[in-house]
């Protein structure tokens, strides 16, 4: 690698922390310590954990094609078994290894 | 360590065990896809310590390999993570009156991260401070750990690693889960899961974060907007 093609990899490094730290950081700076938190935004904090979780499990899943392939059957199946066995017994542990494991089986055994 | 530090890592490292194993495989596989691509360990460690956000580092491969301009990459990065601020605000009560480590607990606050914290009611007897701490600094080690691993190995391994990272997506299911169980109000996971996967049909996996997080926006303001005009209905 040579010397510009570093500096310019280094900007690029640094570009992206600065970009991630921005959106990191932004709700804080918005709403130092001893501001008071409007109505709304308090609001959007209880509302939100459970919308955005919803998000991320729907961006984890985003790229299963319902229409062709294995149609998004061993993704279903083990968010059921994850869905089911944690409802049941409530251990995190336990419901996210079973259902990796059933989801591995399944992608290397039966749907390959 | 003293008792109360000793008890806050008994209390966290178990919750991080799930990111654990979602983090070592997928940074594994970072770390390959940089070597692969040309780009050796301090590479990998100056990401995975500075950046320390998954999506937009894998997609930051492409930006490397190719060196497009770095004022592209930023713009880039601040679309890719744009639902970090929905973290930000969700945590903002439980993050702001802390001391000694809340610069770095909002830098390290990834989607795990993030995931962890805000479902946990952390005991009056652990210290909470250092209960985040952990939970955070595990994760960044892991993350870390897993890329230079995959760096410096990348080739070697050969066993069956298919299918592992679903770990995270059993992580976020069962937090999902979980919050389902303790809330009486499923209204706002359900405008989540309904406006993501709207927005997944309409506008395509890559570009659906954005329109999703504005859906989301919009239909929990016009609840606010609802329950603050029956508030002051029933007052007046």
């Amino acid at each position: 690698m040579d010397k510009t093609a570093i500096i310019r990899g280094a900007l690029i490094v640094a570009a992206l922390a600065a970009a991630t730290m921005i959106t990191r950081f932004l709700p804080f700076l918005m709403f130092p310590r001893g501001k008071k938190i409007p109505g709304y935004v308090e609001y959007l904090g209880k509302t939100l954990p459970c919308a955005t979780i919803g998000l991320l499990v729907v961006y984890c899943l985003k790229d299963v094609d319902v229409w062709s392939g294995s149609h998004g059957l061993p993704e279903l199946i083990a968010v059921a078994v994850i869905v089911v066995l944690h409802w049941w017994k409530g251990s995190s542990l336990l419901s996210i290894g079973v259902g990796t494991a059933v989801y591995m089986v399944l992608v290397q055994t039966v749907f390959v | 360590m003293n008792k109360e530090k000793t008890a806050a890592l008994k209390y966290g490292f178990p919750r991080t065990i799930p990111v654990m194993v979602g983090y070592l495989f997928l940074g594994t596989a970072y770390g390959i896809l940089m070597k692969v691509n040309g780009f050796g360990i301090w590479w990998v460690l100056a990401m995975s310590v500075l950046v320390y956000a998954g999506s937009l580092q894998y997609v930051g491969v492409t930006f490397l390999a190719s060196m497009v301009s770095p004022a592209y990459g930023f713009l880039m990065g601040l679309m890719i993570n744009a639902r970090h601020l929905f973290y930000g605000i969700s945590v903002l009560e439980k993050y702001r009156g802390l001391k000694k480590f809340r610069a770095y607990l909002i830098f390290a606050l990834t989607d795990e991260t993030f995931s962890i914290v805000c479902s946990e009611r952390i005991p009056a007897r652990i210290d909470r401070e250092w209960a985040y701490l952990w939970i955070s600094l595990l994760n960044h080690i892991y993350w870390v750990t897993g890329s230079a691993v995959g760096n410096i190995l990348g080739g070697f391994i050969n066993f069956d690693t298919k299918g592992l990272d679903f770990a995270l997506t059993a992580l976020f299911v069962v937090i999902f889960t979980d919050q389902w169980k303790s809330q009486k109000d499923h209204r706002p996971a359900l405008a989540g899961v309904f406006c993501s996967v709207v927005c997944v049909r309409v506008f395509g996996s890559g570009a659906f974060i954005i329109p999703a997080m504005a859906g989301i926006l919009a239909i929990l303001s016009l609840w606010y907007k609802g329950k603050k005009k029956k508030e002051a209905e029933s007052l007046g």
